[in-house]
């Protein structure tokens, strides 16, 4: 591990300031220390804002919560509003990591949470995303693991949160305080940045830019739920997954959003697939037409081609499920 | 005095049964388990000295090639770097189990990637791993290197003593009703113990102390000598507390030997841990495999010709290769047989004894086999098994020492409610869960390893066991104790059982499930022997004797035991080696494995639902350890079936997946309710106590019967392991 810096944030101004001058950001330190001991980041400067007093669920005007980055992975997947209001928010949540890691993680450091990509692990490997302009060793290696949406010939990684993606699904906003102690919020699609010939930068984030808060609108359906396909029953990170929150009005579709884990370097969203449901008699050929056009997109590698028939009939899965539909 | 024991003829007095204590076999807590509980029993790295240093080892970056230099200057300025070690007598790699002398030693011709080239020592760990990171190596890679096992430039191995052939297996494939001639793979796997290699060596004058996490200390210290160029009696290595070896731990590994010889020249104790990715790397793997089976068998499913074909990897110069054939000379009958066994020499991180070396991942695709047959053939999987056992060994027309299997198989079928299977597959479902039951037989090879032990009995009447033997894990300090309890008549609490400090009497060593049972005997000599002294106090015949509760009872006499020792204490050695007995029969251990599994139809992903093992390893010593030893074995099982892989970049052979996260073994939340039943049984051939290995049973075959139950759940055979889900839903 290099050599680092260590100073306690009194306030988030303060947390700004530092950061702005080069420090990063350590909260839970579930992934970061991992990464630092192998050296795959070498921060000269932590700055811990694990402090601050970020820790509150709280009921926003609009009839939707306030997650404060602080919050715990296992207090947000308890917090009982989100369990009534947001269940596919707690299930993503309880579908990630382990009982210990969630007591530890944060809201904003979930966010934040680097990929699994194998070869951005080993520094004796090449890869952009650690290393900008050395190259991509897992096109062409082992990629079980990665992409199949949003890659580009400089990166193939997948963003590995659960959180995220029923964040994605929820139309949640990430509100971020700036250097200078302004507050906006992004939606969290636009939050994150697809890898282009960057995929070292991942967000929208600027120095000095501190997540402070996830807010999530009044849920879009009462009808909710995330599945996770992975290797063994826990401690695995998804191959694909599927958040989806649904409302049905009159036996149509009134609403549906819809996030995909393990699929691309993002939580990702199709509203082209969501606008084909939109309106529609639920039904198996509605179901099969939509994860038909999701998957028109897909460019999958040797190693993960898998991923597209699973993501299909996993969509389909989840849709008849929250609609009822006997599969 | 030392009571030695050759096992030449079978034993037929079964002695522990004429004792009164009443311990033995009994289910006993590890005498040591608080200790480990509650953190309190020292492992290598939980004893470091004050003013100890730390040494982090340096990976190579390149699959084959020289290291041309090591530019130390780049890192000397790093705060806290005391030393670069650069030295002939580094380890390429660990050395092969009981092999008493030093392995490769050579760290600038480069064999595989991630192989240690060097240590960096410096006064705190982070600081050595950050030197180790940051070193410049000068790489001169060679322009061509075969890394995968299946490329058609491997040079290919056929070793003639590991071929054997009987009668005509083509002519009987032809001839048969029934035939099944398939391909299966095994990947590699990580022995993956909790505790990472470790070593503190710390030097006076000329002798070296070696704390180490070690399985095999009598070979190991002749390992560590040799690699040093030092004479034996100088070294004394330390490993009471073993956090589990599954074989990786049976030869010396680089991490020792680079500790000695920096602390060496520093003057201060240095500590070398690996870390996670150091043991992924450096630390020897199971072979890859690729097995050709065939199976002929008659309308009655009585098997006339079985054949074997494996293709394994190593490294050019490397001896061991994985014995994947283990047990198919004398699990079924079958008159003609083939067995064939051919290495690729390939440049990936070097393959050693893991978890059951042999029948873990050969039984396994025989018995995948097996339910081929039973399905062609249309025979109940476990009526098809009953019909193939031998008389005797079929290979070697000797008889066979003992045999469980048809009980094993008998008893599983009846505990497991085999009899609800509906054999036509893809028949039984819960919503989108399908729902299969499989099984497979379990086998292992039996060893006796010489051993030796020593028992006082101290003036108290309080009983003393030592050996250099180990526990990694598996229960040694509790059946040792046990036993010694047993022989002498003692509570268990008036037993101690000192073990890992080459200092005591050179034992067996753990591995190859032959610990307990070999240096069991070492002790149960040393007894006989002291029983034999206290005989010669109380002037009575050793068959007069009754020892119980701390008193020696002759007739209508009771003494206690420190009353007759007068301040006097009694010590013996027992000592014991194989024998002529290995040749007259065939030793094996035998159980059976059945499984039920629920495969999701949407996504493919496999859940074991609940599993039995029923396993014969003649007298079981302590009913606790050795169910718990089966568990272990059957969870390997399941990850084998179901997640466990190496994942090798083709383009240079290194391993991608380093660690516990991407190496998936199984999780609590993998493996289920998992019941075990140990059936009675004596072998008089094994040794006095009658009891065989049981270490690595659990695993021998365990994953076959989790790969049968998708099959009957889904109708998908898979053949190349590990069955995950885009494997099984890709058949459906």
């Amino acid at each position: 591990m290099r050599p680092f810096d260590y100073a306690r944030a009194a306030s988030s101004a303060d947390a700004a300031r530092l950061a702005r001058e080069g420090a990063t950001f350590i909260a839970g330190g579930t992934n970061l220390l991992d990464l630092m001991k192998l050296e795959v980041m070498t921060p000269s400067r932590l700055v811990d804002v694990s402090r601050l007093d970020l820790a509150e669920i709280e009921a926003t005007d609009a009839g939707g919560i306030r997650i404060g980055a602080m919050v715990r992975n296992s207090d947000l997947a308890a917090d009982e509003g989100v369990r009534r209001n947001y269940p596919v928010l707690s299930r993503a949540l309880l579908a990630g990591a382990s009982g210990q890691l969630r007591n530890k993680a944060t809201t904003g450091g979930n966010l934040l949470q680097r990929t699994r990509c194998y070869y951005f692990y080993d520094t004796a490997m090449p890869c952009n995303k650690r290393e900008p302009g050395s190259g991509c060793r897992a096109i062409g290696g082992v990629n079980r693991l990665h992409a199949i949406f949003g890659t580009s010939e400089h990166c193939i990684a997948t963003h590995p949160s659960d959180m995220a993606v029923a964040m994605r699904s929820l139309d949640a906003e990430v509100e971020i305080e700036n250097a200078e102690g302004r507050t906006r919020r992004i939606d969290l699609g636009a939050f994150y940045r697809l890898p282009g010939d960057t995929p070292h930068i991942e967000t929208v984030l600027e120095p000095g830019d501190l997540i402070t808060a996830v807010v999530l609108p009044p849920p879009g359906g009462d009808r909710q739920t995330y599945r996770k396909v992975r290797d063994r029953a826990s401690y695995a990170f998804a191959l694909v997954s599927v958040a989806g929150v649904m409302a049905l009005k009159n036996g149509r579709i009134a609403h549906a959003s819809l996030a995909f884990g393990g699929v691309a370097p993002q939580p990702w969203r199709d509203e082209e697939v969501e606008h084909l449901l939109q309106g529609e008699e639920p039904s198996l050929p509605l179901f099969q037409r939509a994860a038909d056009a999701l998957l028109a997109d897909a460019s999958p590698q040797e190693g993960n081609a898998f991923k597209a028939p699973r993501l299909k009939r996993t969509l389909v899965a989840v849709l008849s499920e929250l609609c009822g539909v006997k599969a | 005095m030392t009571l030695h024991l050759k096992m030449d003829e079978p034993v037929d007095r079964d002695r522990l049964e004429d004792m009164v204590q009443g311990v033995i076999g009994e289910p006993i807590d590890r005498p040591e388990g608080e200790l480990k509980v509650t953190g309190r029993a020292p492992y290598a790295m939980e004893q470091l000295p004050e003013n100890c240093h730390h040494g982090v080892l340096v990976r190579s970056t390149i699959s084959k090639g020289r290291l041309a230099d090591l530019d130390k200057t780049t890192i000397e300025a790093l705060p806290g770097i005391r030393l670069v070690v650069t030295d002939r007598r580094l380890l390429r790699n660990p050395a092969q189990g009981m092999a008493g002398e030093a392995p490769v030693q050579e760290t600038d011709n480069i064999h595989f990637f991630g192989q240690p080239v060097a240590l960096v020592v410096a006064e705190t760990f982070e600081q050595a791993r950050h030197g180790a990171q940051r070193i410049v190596q000068q790489l001169q890679a060679d322009t061509k290197v075969v890394v995968n096992p299946d490329d058609p430039e491997a040079e290919i191995e056929t070793p003639r003593k590991k071929q054997a052939s009987t009668g005509d297996l083509d002519k009987a494939m032809r001839e048969a009703a029934f035939t099944v001639d398939q391909h299966y793979t095994t990947p590699g796997h990580v022995s993956a113990a909790m505790e990472p290699h470790a070593s503190l060596a710390s030097w006076d004058g000329d002798s070296l102390t070696l704390h180490g996490s070690y399985q095999m200390l009598r070979f190991n210290r002749a390992e560590l000598a040799d690699a040093l160029g030092i004479d034996e009696d100088k070294v004394r290595i330390l490993a009471p507390y073993v956090g589990g070896g599954f074989g990786s731990k049976l030869g010396i590994a680089p991490e020792a030997v680079a500790a000695a010889i920096a602390s060496k020249e520093l003057g201060v104790p240095v500590a070398v841990a690996m870390t996670r990715q150091n043991v992924f790397e450096m630390v020897l793997r199971r072979s890859e495999t690729s097995q050709r089976i065939r199976l002929a068998a008659d309308k009655e499913g009585r098997l006339i010709g079985i054949g074997h074909e494996a293709l394994v990897s190593n490294l050019p110069d490397e001896s061991f290769s994985e014995p994947v054939t283990q047990a198919t000379p004398f699990l079924y009958r079958g008159e003609n047989r083939l067995i064939g066994h051919r290495i690729a020499r390939i440049h990936r991180t070097p393959a050693g004894s893991v978890r059951a070396p042999g029948e873990a991942v050969g039984l396994t695709a025989l018995e995948i086999a097996l339910d081929e047959l039973a399905e062609v053939s249309g025979i109940d999987p476990v009526e098809l098994r009953l019909r193939n056992i031998p008389e005797e060994d079929p290979s070697q027309g000797i008889p066979f020492s003992s045999h469980t299997l048809a009980e094993a198989l008998t008893t599983g079928a009846e505990r497991f409610g085999w009899e609800s299977r509906d054999p036509k597959p893809g028949t039984v479902r819960e919503g989108e869960w399908m729902i299969g039951l499989g099984m497979a037989s379990a086998a292992r090879v039996n060893m006796l390893i010489e051993s030796k032990a020593r028992v006082t009995l101290t003036s108290e009447g309080r009983a003393v066991v030592e050996t250099d033997m180990t526990d990694i894990g598996t229960g040694t300090y509790a059946v040792l104790s046990q036993l010694a309890a047993e022989m002498l008549g003692l509570p268990m609490t008036e037993v101690e059982t000192r073990l890992g400090d080459t200092g005591l009497p050179p034992a067996s060593g753990s591995g190859g499930s032959f610990g307990a049972a070999s240096n069991g005997t070492a002790v149960f000599l040393a007894c006989e022997e002291i029983r034999r002294q206290i005989c010669e106090k109380l002037t009575c015949e050793p068959d007069d004797l009754t020892l119980k509760d701390g008193h020696a009872i002759v007739g209508n006499r009771r003494v206690p035991l420190a009353e007759m020792l007068d301040g006097a204490e009694l010590s013996a050695e027992g000592h014991t080696e194989p024998g002529d007995a290995e040749d007259k029969v065939r030793q094996a251990t035998y159980g059976s494995y059945f499984a039920e599994v629920a495969v999701n139809a949407v996504t493919g992903e496999t859940r074991v639902r609940r599993m039995l093992g029923v396993f014969a390893a003649g007298r079981i010593l302590n009913a606790k350890t050795a169910r718990s030893q089966c568990l272990g074995g059957m969870t390997f099982g399941i990850g084998m079936a179901l997640t466990e892989e190496l994942l090798h970049d083709k383009r240079d052979g290194h391993i991608v997946n380093r660690d516990f996260a991407e190496y998936h073994l199984p999780v609590n939340a993998d493996v289920p309710q998992i019941d075990i039943v140990l059936l009675e049984e004596r072998d008089r051939w094994a040794n006095p106590l009658q009891a065989k290995g049981i270490g690595e049973l659990g695993i021998c075959g365990a994953a076959a019967a989790v790969v049968n139950a998708v099959h009957n759940a889904t109708g998908v055979r898979v053949r190349d392991l590990p069955a995950t889900l885009d494997k099984v839903i890709g058949g459906l």
